[in-house]
């Protein structure tokens, strides 16, 4: 796992999956403009900093934190859904105990955010966020309210699909991701840049959520199932990283 | 071999703040622990305006260059007290806040690397976050050395990684478009 024969200390990197994601200049996203890096950025190979990250626990998730329409009160108004799925990395082993945090718009569209004023109403009995740590297979389940759809001033009549934000940490520095989720045949889709940054199709798909009819809770509860899949390890990290390295000098 | 494609990035949008501060978020350490600096900068836009709705994200070895996790060859090792990660989210003048240990030299490839602080940058308007790295002004020997720094070639790029010391801390401004555009890593 490490090399220490030379002065040194080599450790496996993980995969660089640029295909992936989106672009960080994306024009039809308009507040990319200001906020994107025009030089090319600078190949940082993987080392102790990068390969290890914070060991959060139980502590960080307190009672009803995984379900999101019990955290008030009274009831959360909306359709109640189950989340859930594993969280993986690309080799397909699941990423155990670790940290996912949601954030999402109650059943009208709306965020409990004092920037958000569009005239949809608050629900008293909704928040919106929730946190779980993944179990030793690396699952992780929430309850909640289907989230509403809401218009944005991106472009003329812009609205964003539903989803749900996710936040996970994974075991690395390396595979820490902020996505969404989406559900289903949203028919937004088509006008939404957000998902259409993402430049391969079949990159987009992986945001969407399954409808689980296997995981409902009769009369209780639909279900949606959403695999999450972070950054694997490298197979052959050492000499190529210190040669990359010199290349970009 | 990588067998199964990742997950796609998506922003974390403008109401990030009701799901991803912490109240300990800025805190790595405890206010009162001997020898806690202060990271401190401001996060401005391509047109220098300040970003007012950014999560700044630090993570770094302790004092002695160490980690508490289990990847770490040397092992893992734990500071009571000290979180090695802290999270904040930039106030309505563009500025993050966070109390921490400057941390030791890190064991790299080629030597130790200079003491460096790794740095994500969230915000609306970036569909990924962004990576930069915070390092030491006083280290000058140390940053000569590392490898890292040793990368870049352009010693104003260069210098928009190393911070400046202040009376209770460090500052490192963040610009993430434009003339002073800092340097950003793939990672």
């Amino acid at each position: 796992m490490s090399d220490t024969s030379h002065e040194g200390l080599h450790v496996p990197g993980y995969v660089r999956d640029h295909d992936t994601h989106p672009p960080l200049d994306y024009p039809l996203y308009k507040s990319t403009s200001l906020r994107h890096p025009q030089r090319p950025l600078t190949l940082l190979p993987h080392m102790l900093t990068e390969i290890t990250s914070p060991v959060l626990g139980e502590d960080r998730v307190v009672g009803d934190d995984h379900d999101l329409t019990r955290q008030h009160d009274g009831e959360a108004q909306g359709q109640r859904i189950i989340v859930h799925g594993q969280v993986r990395d690309s080799d397909g082993r699941p990423v155990p105990h670790t940290l996912v945090e949601i954030w999402q718009a109650n059943a009208g569209g709306r965020y409990r955010h004092a920037a958000d004023n569009w005239p949809a109403p608050l629900d008293p009995h909704f928040t919106g966020v929730g946190r779980v740590i993944t179990d030793d297979q690396g699952r992780y389940r929430f309850v909640t309210i289907r989230p509403g759809a809401y218009p944005w001033k991106n472009h003329q009549n812009a609205w964003r699909p539903a989803h749900i934000h996710f936040s996970l940490f994974g075991r690395a520095f390396t595979q820490r991701l902020v996505t969404q989720m989406y559900f289903p045949d949203d028919p937004l889709f088509f006008q939404d840049p957000m998902w259409q940054s993402v430049p391969d199709e079949k990159a987009s798909e992986r945001m969407l959520a399954r409808f689980d009819y296997d995981t409902t809770e009769p009369e209780w509860a639909l279900s949606y199932r959403w695999d999450i899949v972070l950054r694997g390890r490298e197979q052959t990290p050492f000499e190529s990283e210190e040669e990359v390295l010199e290349d970009d000098e | 071999m990588s067998t199964h494609p990742t997950t796609p990035s998506q922003t974390v949008g403008p109401y990030l703040h009701i799901g991803l501060p912490w109240p300990d978020g800025p805190f790595a350490v405890a206010r009162d622990t001997p020898g806690a600096v202060w990271l401190r900068g401001t996060v401005h836009d391509g047109a220098g305006a300040p970003v007012t709705d950014a999560l700044i994200e630090t993570w770094q070895a302790d004092p002695e260059g160490r980690f508490d996790h289990p990847d770490d060859p040397r092992g893992a090792k734990n500071l009571p007290g000290f979180r090695g990660f802290g999270r904040c989210p930039t106030d309505d003048t563009g500025s993050y806040a966070i109390l921490t240990l400057k941390p030791g030299p890190v064991p790299g490839p080629t030597g130790d690397q200079a003491p460096h602080v790794d740095v994500s940058v969230f915000a609306r308007g970036m569909l990924h976050r962004v990576v930069t790295r915070l390092y030491f002004p006083e280290e000058e020997s140390a940053n000569a050395q590392d490898p890292v720094l040793n990368a870049i070639e352009d010693p104003r790029a260069r210098a928009t990684l190393i911070a400046h010391r202040e009376d209770d801390g460090y500052r490192l401004d963040i610009h993430l478009q434009g003339e002073d555009e800092t340097v950003f890593f793939d990672i």
